[in-house]
């Protein structure tokens, strides 16, 4: 069933996909977790062996399923567990972002970080606010409805 | 027709407490594909695996979804039990329900809910997996230790003694590294060289260790087992074979105005210089910037009077290509030039050196024969200020935000060396925080206060200005809230550890990571402390963190084991989840290869069915035992084509379509 800018409990709770890449941001999440740093249940983490493994289709596909917002983690410049893939990662998604302006989907609806494995507390603190800020924009699913 | 089987673990309480794992287990029960769904209080304890090898045999499961803690934790123990059980391994994902569920949310029903969507999410997934078949590749027999000091050499000679061939790679031209630098050496006091030097010599004489001084690593390809590594000897002009070492060319060489790196600029060298009395190889090298032969073509005294003619002036450069099974990178550090550190006024006065300076002033084999006296007169000094944290623990753009660990240590060593030469002198050393853990080393700087009397004075110095021939120290006693001003003939900066400049482009090459200051972060900062994240490639000494020389030795010893422990493998199993095109579908466009970090993809010229033809085309080939399993090529393949075993497009695509259902 569609989602209707209405719907209250979809207004404050927006559904994040957040792919994070296995060597930094994935281990970032985990010493969040090990920290017991909390931050909303809405995120949902897909685990990619590196952020350049995240296809532009891949968010498409999770806005198209009614995801509100689209994170991608990944390791910090120069620190790419396989050299140059966060690279490849920075320059699709900045391609994929400019489009998606034209989509009409908010470019606060995605976000590319970079999160190392011992940034844990930036994990969190990223999260938190990616979920206030997609949550402000309320839900989206013009795409959703297009399927 | 899937069977999968859902285990759910409580991990005692710490997901049972925020997750209700029963209906957890229940709700996943009933998805389609699942045929059997069971919670348990520990899934990776003998009796959780016990559970998993029996439901597989008892229902027959196709695979298997574990909602537990992180897969970086137990995925292994997992797929271990469920090969036991004759599963193949990668038919197993694990749902990561404590780290990224029952551990962050505090509301159980929103951490329920999580966990469910985890649980459905891998269910989705591993419905889509492939038995994958581990490659095996070759364990090349020996190592290769970047780095000459300390911990390049124990690792050495570790390795060494178990064995095994190893390669020493050294940038100077002797090994020794900081170390031989050193005077004494605390909580002991014993003399660095006496306990360093022994180690060198065993290293060089070792029937199974080769080493390269004045050399560094070119390049490195390869991976674990199998590096293939490029390393670049430096020419010498020196023939390292005919040289006997009799110092002749160093004694008449008129370029005498070139500074001692080893003295750290205290005393001047000759343009052919061995760097130290003991060093190793006992071999000159010619520094062409300061040499008169290079610098104007007129010269050539090193040549005429070398006994064993054993100068070449026209030696060049020479690569050496090698393999090895194993890494170690023990490049070790650098302490920070004062410059940044205004207040010091470290480059206009000669009296405030650093502590690695003042260690050289100390030694017997030093500038001063071990006669400790200002360098501006060479004058003995009566009132010497110490100031700690130099360029450490600070929050501004030139300074490290770490501790360097070693400096309270060192300082308190170099105030009662002081006190120990000159009984009627003055020591102060200016402290934020004194820290000393480690086995007998409160003792040893207590020992400095109430014993040697020094002055602690917890506070910075903020200007440090010339009066006549003394300096005027300006600075604070935080504990007594005044002001102070001291006239002394001396001033010491313990400067911070920074790792060694190209240690970075370094990392690059090995494709190891390094944290925010470029120190190389550990696969596991507790558990794997001396691995890197890259399989093969080892961490010894300084290069991963500050430490002292008994922590290094240890870490270096520890790397050691993690290479023989490699070594001793005749086969290393490979990571199946690596790239794999559909060769029908391939036009050989070209863009993988472009982006793979390895180079390992390549074209080939196959004989493939499309649309119902039988065609020779150029289609990409994945060199199994190179892939690292990124997925860069699988998103550039403008056709879709490549695709990553265990990541598959697939894959990813149903785990997104689970979490947005």
């Amino acid at each position: 069933m569609p989602m209707t800018e209405n719907d209250a409990t979809t207004a404050t709770k927006p559904l994040i996909v957040a792919f994070c890449c296995n060597w930094c941001s994935y281990a970032g999440a985990d010493l969040a977790g090990t920290s017991r740093l909390d931050y909303p249940a809405d995120v949902k983490i897909i685990r990619v062996p590196c952020s350049c493994r995240v296809n532009p289709l891949f968010v498409l596909r999770a806005f198209q399923r009614g995801a509100d917002g689209v994170i991608i983690a990944g390791c910090h410049p120069g620190d790419c567990h396989y050299t140059t893939g966060n690279y490849y990662a920075r320059r699709r998604m900045s391609m994929l972002f400019g489009m998606l302006d034209y989509l009409g989907i908010e470019r606060d609806r995605t976000r590319v970080e970079w999160i190392s494995a011992a940034e844990g507390a930036k994990f969190a603190a990223t999260m938190r606010d990616f979920c206030s800020h997609v949550a402000q924009l309320g839900p989206k699913n013009n795409l959703g409805e297009l399927r | 027709m899937h069977r999968i089987g859902v285990f759910v673990c409580w991990c005692g309480s710490n997901i049972a407490a925020t997750v209700d794992v029963k209906k957890v287990a229940e709700t996943l029960g009933k998805e389609p594909g699942v045929a059997f769904a069971m919670d348990y209080q520990y899934m990776c304890s003998e009796g959780g695996q016990g559970a998993i090898r029996s439901a597989i045999k008892d229902h027959a499961l196709t695979g298997i979804v574990v909602a537990a803690c992180s897969p970086r934790m137990h995925e292994p123990t997992f797929r271990k039990a469920a090969a036991a059980a004759g599963l193949n391994p990668f038919m197993v994902e694990v749902a990561n329900i404590r780290e990224q569920c029952s551990w962050i949310h505090r509301n159980k029903q929103d951490a329920t809910e999580k966990a469910i969507i985890l649980g459905r999410t891998a269910i989705a997934k591993v419905m889509l997996n492939t038995p994958l078949t581990a490659g095996e590749s070759r364990v090349v027999k020996r190592a290769l230790v970047i780095g000459g000091g300390i911990a390049g050499i124990q690792t050495a000679l570790d390795v060494a003694d178990a064995g095994f061939k190893v390669d020493i790679v050294e940038r100077k031209p002797t090994i020794g590294g900081k170390m031989a630098q050193l005077d004494k050496t605390f909580p002991t006091l014993d003399c660095a060289a006496c306990i360093l030097t022994p180690k060198m010599v065993e290293a060089a004489q070792h029937e199974n260790i080769t080493i390269h001084t004045y050399s560094e690593v070119e390049s490195v390809s390869g991976f674990v087992g199998d590096f293939k590594v490029k390393i670049r000897k430096k020419a010498r002009c020196v023939d390292e074979v005919a040289c006997t070492g009799c110092g002749d060319c160093m004694a008449k060489c008129p370029a005498k105005k070139a500074k001692s790196e080893f003295d750290q600029g205290l005393r001047n060298r000759s343009a052919i210089y061995i760097p130290f009395a003991q060093a190793i190889p006992n071999v000159p090298v010619i520094d062409r910037e300061n040499c008169i032969k290079f610098q104007t073509g007129k010269c050539g005294v090193c040549e005429k009077i070398c006994p064993s003619k054993a100068v070449h002036y026209d030696q060049e450069d020479t690569i050496l290509e090698e393999s090895y099974g194993a890494i170690v990178v023990a490049t070790g550090f650098d302490t920070v030039s004062p410059e940044p550190y205004g207040e010091f006024r470290y480059e206009e006065y000669p009296d405030v050196i650093t502590s690695l300076e003042f260690e050289r002033l100390c030694n017997a084999a030093g500038p001063t024969g071990g006669h400790l006296v200002r360098p501006s007169d060479h004058k003995e000094p009566k009132r010497i200020v110490f100031v700690q944290c130099v360029g450490s623990r600070g929050s501004g753009e030139c300074e490290k935000t770490y501790c360097s660990k070693i400096c309270c240590m060192y300082t308190a060593k170099h105030a009662m060396l002081v006190r120990e030469k000159y009984p009627d002198s003055e020591v102060y050393v200016f402290y934020i925080d004194v820290r000393t853990p480690g086995k007998a080393f409160d003792e040893f700087q207590r020992r400095a206060i109430e014993q040697y009397n020094v002055h602690y004075i917890k506070g910075m110095v903020g200007q440090v200005e010339k009066k006549g021939d003394m300096l005027l120290i300006q600075a604070s006693d935080l504990l007594h809230d005044k002001q102070l001003h001291i006239e002394a003939d001396m001033v010491v900066l313990a400067t911070a550890v920074e790792p060694e400049k190209g240690a970075r482009n370094l990392a690059t090459m090995l494709t190891a990571s390094m944290d925010t200051n470029d120190f190389f972060t550990e696969a596991h900062p507790k558990l794997r402390p001396v691995e890197s994240p890259t399989a093969g490639v080892y961490l010894s000494g300084l290069c991963q963190g500050p430490k002292d020389i008994p922590e290094t030795v240890a870490q270096a010893g520890a790397a050691a084991s993690k290479v023989i422990g490699l070594l001793v493998k005749d086969k290393l199993i490979t990571n199946p989840c690596i790239a794999s095109p559909a060769e029908p579908m391939c036009n050989g466009c070209g863009l993988c290869e472009n982006v793979c970090p390895y180079g390992a993809i390549t074209y080939e010229v196959k004989e493939v069915h499309r649309e119902g033809k039988r065609l020779s085309t150029r289609v990409a080939q994945v060199n199994e035992a190179v892939c690292q399993g990124c997925g860069a090529c699988t998103v550039t393949c403008p056709s879709g084509v490549m695709d990553l075993w265990g990541f598959s497009t697939r894959q990813i695509l149903a785990e997104v379509d689970a979490i947005c259902r």
